[in-house]
């Protein structure tokens, strides 16, 4: 794993909060960031995760409202853009990262919590990339109310499990 | 591929990463979402300014806010849940699959389940919307 060293909270009263330090976090957000930037610089799109699931669900379902005009035309570039997103990560994994890495949170709660999921974020239009990068980054009201909406339940959710002993 | 390198190098790729992260014993994500939040800002902002169209689409630059209604609330809210309680989110369980995590496939699997669900529901219930209307006259 890439630990970098702590360097700005060192000896503050917050250095407990980033026992890991919170450059490689942030290189990683500026990466995140630099990839939304390079697709709305060559394409004009804003690049979010989520609408691939309902895109992608055209393929195989004729339920109109996954057949939208917006969605069939854009549910090629969006395979492309999710290979794009295994693929890099793949490349890390196999440069910097630790070459691959397998989850401890059970399956049931992957599964539970990835159908909440894939309601929320097409119910709200958006997920951590459309709304948390792409529409905090435009300064969209809509989405500084849906990212403080999540987060908060998020926050809640995760406690909760943790406090009935769920680990992971 | 920038944004998935980003994804893995943040190891937000990682659930375990998320759920430290909500239950406040690692605050590092802060700087995942507000690096990228910061660099996107720069982006759009100059690109609005450029007033011109991107070279392989010809679509303008713009800023596309998505309006707001109580699906934005009700949607975050399940959202954030689903969240907690799997520290995952869609474009970091595509990545996570890049790094080999395989048992992410239930998650993503739950993502199109959900999403099925959700557009299967709104389509019925438009549909009796519709019929509805159309006894009413």
């Amino acid at each position: 794993m890439l630990s970098l060293p702590l360097a700005v909270f060192a000896g503050t009263p917050l250095e407990g909060f980033f026992p890991n330090g919170v450059l490689h976090y942030a290189l990683g957000g500026v990466l995140i960031g630099l990839g939304v930037s390079v697709i709305y610089l060559w394409t004009g799109i804003i690049a979010g995760a989520s609408t691939f699931l309902e895109t992608t669900l055209s393929y195989v379902s004729d339920l109109p409202r996954f057949n939208k005009g917006k969605y069939v035309r854009s549910r090629d570039w969006r395979v492309v853009f999710t290979v794009g997103i295994v693929a890099g990560a793949a490349v890390y994994a196999l440069t910097l990262g630790p070459g691959g890495f397998t989850t401890e949170v059970q399956p049931w709660r992957l599964f539970v919590g990835g159908t909440l999921v894939g309601v929320g974020t097409r119910l709200g239009k958006g997920c951590t990339s459309g709304h948390g990068v792409c529409g905090v980054g435009s300064g969209s009201n809509t989405s500084f109310v849906n990212v403080a909406t999540f987060m908060l339940l998020a926050i809640g959710t995760a406690q909760l499990v943790a406090a009935m002993g769920v680990t992971p | 591929m920038v944004f998935g390198f980003g994804l893995g190098l943040s190891e937000m790729a990682r659930p375990e990463v998320v759920l430290n992260f909500l239950q406040f014993e690692d605050l590092g994500l802060l700087f995942v979402m507000g690096g990228a939040a910061a660099v996107t800002a720069v982006t759009f902002t100059v690109g609005v300014r450029l007033d011109r169209t991107a070279p392989l689409t010809d679509r303008l630059y713009e800023r596309r806010e998505k309006s707001f209604d109580r699906n934005v609330l009700f949607g975050g809210a399940v959202f954030g849940v689903g969240w907690g309680l799997s520290g995952i989110c869609p474009g970091a369980a595509y990545a996570s699959l890049g790094v080999g995590n395989f048992p992410i496939l239930w998650g993503i699997a739950g993502m199109f389940l959900g999403a099925y669900a959700q557009g299967y529901l709104r389509n019925a219930l438009s549909a009796s919307e519709t019929q509805t209307a159309a006894r009413a006259d």
